[in-house]
């Protein structure tokens, strides 16, 4: 009941005192801003990193054998880098095998890519894409859907047919002005047919998903693609279930020793790369990201705290009377004690939820104006209000503290 | 001095002084709302010790109506300290009620202000954001009364003093003897024991003092316990019972009528 005499009187001493309480509060709002606002943006780096950029980079429950890691984001030593350059490649021979030892159920695609200029008559001159030679279920594993036109046909993929699926971003480039099915763009000089178009996967940090070129592995294009043609960059499995993951991974383990001939005790000299393994060094980054976004907004709630105890002491010194009259009708100790603590924590907490609705607002508007994510956390905001009422009570306990031990003599007799 | 003037000072009965100078420590009758024995008020001021009461016995009858005057430095206030809970002796004792509260402690001592002293200020120390309900109701939070029992009964008490119609009011948009009045019914609401009143109507107009003092006589007569401070003789010449304060002790305990025989100059010099 006094409680709510005391949040009833703090939120009409704000409103009184707008300016004030507006300073007052800037401190506990900035920290409460920013910690909203870092939390969102790590939080929706995190979902992103997890389900978009890894998703679309490897596909869910599934994992790369490659002759090296091709996500490197975190620094990886030198000497490393000199051991990844002097491992045997992959070969188009090795995809049998490694397919054969598969278990049930499992889907496979092959990969090779690389950047190379493509060109078509319906525009100037030629255009740079990602070129992936494809074979298998390449689509089905990294949910590529079509838009327009057909996927390759099991002939085609074997026969290496001169057919290509494009990416949006070069049906812009390369067919400004005509819908590009059935029409031609020229890869090293041969003719492709483009019997497709792709769904627009959007962009992940600049890199776009949608300049690119498909074609079957065995169309001559593979040949452009590494320095000998029948190297190949990746065979790319999923299984049906992350339960399976260790096995399937295990069987491609042994198929690829024999054939580098590994003895046992020598290192793998090829890559199994998952979606984690990816996600590791994110995580890593994840923990710094996190800190400072804890470190920069508890300097904001320091000074915050700072700010709230000293007008606290002024609003104690400037209600001398009243606490002197209260006391006088029968208020207690405590009483006072929790009158001033409820309020100084009110006025705190309304600089949190202020803060939190800035800091909901600079996380949509760095979303809207930068290829960063947000998502806003729940618990964020739990613990934006907790801190706001937290650092309101802890900034309260000595003015309050002073107030209560008023005589109330004295205090009734200041003018 | 002392001695002469204690002698000229005779306690109003035989009962009263049979009630002060009974055995220190016996709880006085009930008859007695406040029985005050050798009551003593030392300060230390940077090394020097005021005594600002040197030994008061005072006894008050339930129902009374008593005026303690004496001008300023007599001690006055600081005995009303004392009597309204707000300080305590340093020696002597104070029973209210049949309650010995001269040596509680400050929570004790913030139940009983609550419970038995309805206070009445010179300033009337109002608390100037809040509506003359809210102060009125202040007494009974703080009481523990639920918020909509606590309205009924302010709202009762405000009715008593004839503010019904400025309810809402705060008290910036009041005038003198409206403020004393709601500061009445703020002392009123949770039915004290006594009624404390520190110069009622020192900060109001002559007009409105006689109507504020119309007020005291009225709860008088309904049979409440007043109490009230002044220094000025016509006021006091309101009580039934002048007790004046000197030098920190009392100098004369006498009925109204004898009290306005002796300062007829005086009061009516103000009339």
């Amino acid at each position: 009941m006094l409680f709510f005499e005391s949040i009833r009187l703090a939120l009409s001493t704000i409103r009184a005192q707008k300016l004030k309480s507006f300073f007052t509060l800037l401190g506990v709002c900035i920290g409460v801003m920013f910690l909203i606002a870092v939390v969102s943006i790590v939080e929706g780096m995190g979902r992103y990193m997890e389900q978009d950029l890894i998703g679309k980079l490897i596909g869910v429950n599934s994992f790369e054998l490659r002759y090296r890691p091709n996500i490197n984001i975190g620094d990886v030593d030198p000497s490393v880098w000199e051991s990844y350059r002097r491992r045997p490649r992959l070969f188009h021979d090795d995809v049998a095998p490694v397919i054969a030892a598969l278990p049930e159920g499992a889907r496979w695609a092959v990969v090779s890519d690389n950047n190379l200029p493509v060109s078509s008559r319906y525009s100037g001159g030629p255009r740079n894409a990602q070129i992936s030679a494809v074979e298998g279920e390449f689509f089905a594993i990294r949910k590529f859907e079509i838009a327009e036109g057909r996927d390759f046909t099991p002939q085609e993929l074997s026969m290496g047919t001169p057919v290509v699926i494009i990416g949006p971003d070069v049906v812009k480039r390369l067919f400004p002005t005509v819908s590009p099915l059935g029409r031609e763009l020229r890869m090293g000089g041969l003719p492709y047919m483009v019997i497709g178009v792709l769904k627009a996967q959007g962009s992940a940090i600049g890199l776009s998903f949608d300049n690119q070129v498909f074609a079957p592995w065995q169309a001559p294009v593979h040949r452009l693609l590494n320095r000998v043609p029948q190297i190949i960059d990746a065979v790319i499995v999923q299984v049906p279930s992350a339960a399976q993951m260790t096995e399937a991974q295990e069987r491609v383990r042994q198929v690829m020793r024999v054939r580098h001939r590994l003895r046992p005790g020598q290192p793998d000299n090829f890559t199994l790369q998952t979606s984690e393994s990816a996600l590791a060094f994110w995580n890593k980054l994840k923990r710094y990201l996190v800190l400072a976004g804890i470190a920069l907004p508890a300097i904001g709630l320091v000074v915050g705290a700072i700010v709230i105890m000293n007008i606290m002491l002024v609003a104690v010194a400037e209600r001398t009377r009243e606490i002197g009259i209260r006391k006088a009708l029968g208020a207690r100790r405590a009483d006072i004690l929790s009158q001033f603590l409820v309020e100084a924590a009110t006025l705190s907490t309304v600089g949190a939820v202020v803060g939190i609705a800035l800091g909901i607002g600079l996380a949509k508007f760095i979303a809207a104006v930068s290829p960063l994510p947000a998502s806003v956390a729940s618990w964020s905001i739990i613990v934006g209000v907790a801190l706001g009422a937290g650092v309101g009570i802890i900034s309260g306990v000595y003015p309050a503290s002073r107030a209560s031990l008023l005589d109330p003599i004295a205090a009734l007799r200041q003018e | 001095m002392s001695e002469t003037t204690q002698r000229e000072a005779p306690l109003s009965t035989t009962a009263e002084r049979q009630a002060v100078t009974s055995q220190a420590g016996a709880t006085p009758s009930r008859d007695w709302v406040i029985v005050t024995r050798g009551i003593k008020r030392e300060y230390d001021m940077g090394g020097e010790i005021v005594r600002a009461l040197r030994g008061v016995d005072v006894a008050i009858r339930r129902n009374e109506y008593v005026a303690i005057m004496g001008p300023s430095g007599s001690g006055k206030s600081t005995l009303m300290n004392i009597v309204g809970c707000l300080d305590t002796p340093t020696a002597g004792e104070y029973w209210l009620n049949g309650t010995l509260v001269s040596s509680m402690k400050d929570d004790e001592l913030a139940r009983i202000r609550n419970k038995e002293i309805g206070f009445v200020f010179q300033t009337f120390n109002l608390l100037p954001r809040a509506t003359a309900l809210h102060n009125v109701e202040l007494p009974l939070v703080y009481a523990g009364m639920s918020a909509r029992q606590r309205k009924e009964t302010a709202a009762y008490a405000l009715e008593r003093v004839q503010l019904t119609s400025r309810m809402y009011h705060k008290p910036n948009e009041l005038s003198g003897g409206q403020r004393q009045r709601v500061a009445i019914a703020r002392a009123l609401v949770n039915n004290p024991s006594i009624l404390l009143a520190d110069e009622p109507t020192g900060n109001l107009d002559s007009a409105t003092s006689s109507e504020i003092m119309k007020v005291f006589e009225e709860l008088a007569d309904q049979g409440q316990t007043v109490i009230m401070v002044t220094h000025e003789a016509d006021i006091a010449a309101h009580a039934r019972r002048v007790v004046a304060l000197h030098d920190g002790q009392v100098s004369s305990d006498t009925r109204r009528e004898h009290f306005v025989a002796q300062n007829s100059t005086a009061i009516e010099a103000k009339q």
